[in-house]
């Protein structure tokens, strides 16, 4: 993690930083708000290879010093690590416990949920947000979301997620208000899963 | 106007800087993913003191950006001191259109007023808050009031309720009324008059709350259970009025009571400005219509 950046091979970043992280962050924002709702980010930046877009531009709006950044292992050493610590800044960590955010490259990969920050009684808003790239937002199991933020109900289909995720979901959800808050990026799309949504694989 | 990174601009966009609006953008996230929860946040000294909205505007310049349409309010009026200086602010270090216009709007904030025209999907709407702990009249101590919401012991409030009941015979809280989001984390809605308590449930807007002294921001999503907090036998009920509207004749939204002279003389009128000058406007008319204070007046920008 100390060795010096080869900046010939860091990509750019936002052009304009703070109209696109502004712009970023306001679909970002919706997309929380509204649990399974797709946010396209395409505007916003052609992140480095490994790296989707929209993870990118995630990475550039919400990452600084303040944020210690867990890097899934295909990520770590490679120019996706050099483009995040020249662009954002931000502290990386080994401990998936000590993360702020946590990247993950591919979802087959993802640690188990439990294994990031669940938050602390009395400060739960201190748990990992946990973004995971996927092969697709659509295409996948029928899942049905409620909960804050979703009128009824709301089904999406993301593609390429490990056997037992939604398991993991659920659980993550039983213990409100612990809990991670997942984002799922696939290529320029993003939608949310926060703590306070329930996911149930459709019966049938 | 200058464009807004013309290297000449002396403010940074929306005057807070970019690091103080990523930790105040991580905060909403964090804020909307626990509906009612406070999430505390680094509050930066602002160019107004405490109390004067703080909060809703370290909210507003996280969020905003040159495609908004930025509304502000005080106890519903747009006309008010308080408003109409954030909304110039806003005007001038975010390059942003302002409005009256409730259903042009697509970031309203506000101090103490939900507007009668029911919120849209497109709009955000920002509180001032004042004192985001419900609890803090019932129990001083931050780290109690933290445990008791960790662990969800809200009997004390439930207490402070039925003392109410007992000594005045109903629930005599009229604004600030707490308020329970998804039978979770008890919350002020900020002094908002309780009349507006059941536009906070089922909101299709996106409602954020931040409180610049006390350091918090928390947020309600759409679509969310609200529900202030009763009993069976004294149940919630808002206020209501035996007058209509003096100007716009409205019997449906909340009045102001506005004393006229020494003799007693006074008229009831529309606290949501824009609402009763839109009704005025569309024809309708109240016993004082035509009255002095019967006119728009906002001051040019």
């Amino acid at each position: 993690m100390s060795q010096t950046l080869d900046l010939a091979k860091i990509h750019p970043g936002f052009l304009d930083p703070v109209r696109e992280s502004q712009a970023v962050f306001r679909k970002v924002m919706d997309a929380v708000a509204r649990p399974g709702s797709v946010a396209d980010l395409a505007f916003a930046v052609d992140g480095p290879p490994g790296l989707d877009c929209a993870a990118a531009a995630v990475a550039l709006t919400l990452f600084d010093f303040e944020t210690p950044v867990w890097l899934d292992p295909a990520l770590a050493g490679g120019e996706a690590e050099g483009w995040i610590r020249f662009h954002a800044g931000c502290p990386l960590t080994p401990e998936t416990s000590r993360a702020a955010f946590a990247l993950v490259a591919r979802a087959q990969d993802c640690p188990p949920l439990s294994a990031f920050n669940q938050g602390d009684a009395k400060y739960p808003d201190r748990s990992t947000t946990v973004i995971v790239q996927v092969a697709g937002l659509e295409g996948g199991e029928p899942v049905v979301l409620t909960g804050p933020g979703i009128k009824t109900e709301t089904v999406i289909a993301p593609r390429g997620l490990p056997h037992g995720f939604w398991e993991q979901l659920e659980t993550n959800n039983a213990q409100f208000q612990y809990g991670v808050d997942v984002m799922l990026v696939a290529g320029q799309l993003l939608l949310a899963l926060p703590r306070s949504t329930r996911a149930q694989i459709r019966k049938g | 106007m200058t464009p807004s990174n013309a290297p000449e601009r002396y403010y940074n966009y929306a005057y807070l800087d970019e690091q103080t609006k990523r930790m105040i953008r991580r905060s909403i996230l964090k804020a909307l993913a626990i509906p009612g929860y406070q999430v505390p946040f680094g509050s930066r000294e602002m160019p107004v003191p405490y109390g004067w909205g703080t909060g809703g505007i370290q909210l507003t310049a996280a969020i905003i950006g040159p495609e908004d349409v930025y509304k502000c309010i005080d106890q519903g009026a747009d006309d008010t001191t308080n408003a109409v200086s954030i909304r110039r602010f806003f005007a001038k270090v975010a390059d942003v259109e302002t409005t009256e216009d409730t259903g042009q709007a697509t970031i309203i904030q506000s101090r103490h007023r939900i507007p009668e025209k029911p919120l849209k999907a497109n709009q955000v709407m920002i509180f001032q808050v004042p004192q985001p702990e419900p609890l803090r009249g019932l129990e001083p101590r931050e780290t109690e009031t933290r445990a008791m919401h960790a662990y969800a012991e809200y009997g004390l409030q439930y207490v402070s309720l039925y003392e109410s009941v007992s000594a005045y015979g109903r629930i005599a809280t009229g604004a600030g009324y707490p308020v329970m989001i998804e039978e979770r984390y008890l919350m002020s809605p900020s002094p908002i008059p309780k009349f507006d308590n059941p536009k906070l449930n089922d909101s299709e807007a996106v409602l954020l709350f931040g409180a610049g002294r006390e350091k918090r921001i928390y947020a309600v999503p759409p679509h969310t259970t609200v529900r202030s907090l009763d009993f069976d036998d004294y149940p919630f009920e808002v206020q209501t009025w035996e007058q209509s509207c003096a100007l716009c004749g409205s019997e449906d939204s909340y009045l102001d009571e506005v004393d006229l002279d020494d003799a007693g003389q006074k008229m009831f009128v529309c606290s949501d400005s824009h609402h009763c000058a839109e009704r005025r406007e569309a024809g309708h008319a109240g016993p004082m219509a035509g009255h002095a204070l019967d006119q728009s007046k906002e001051p040019a920008p």
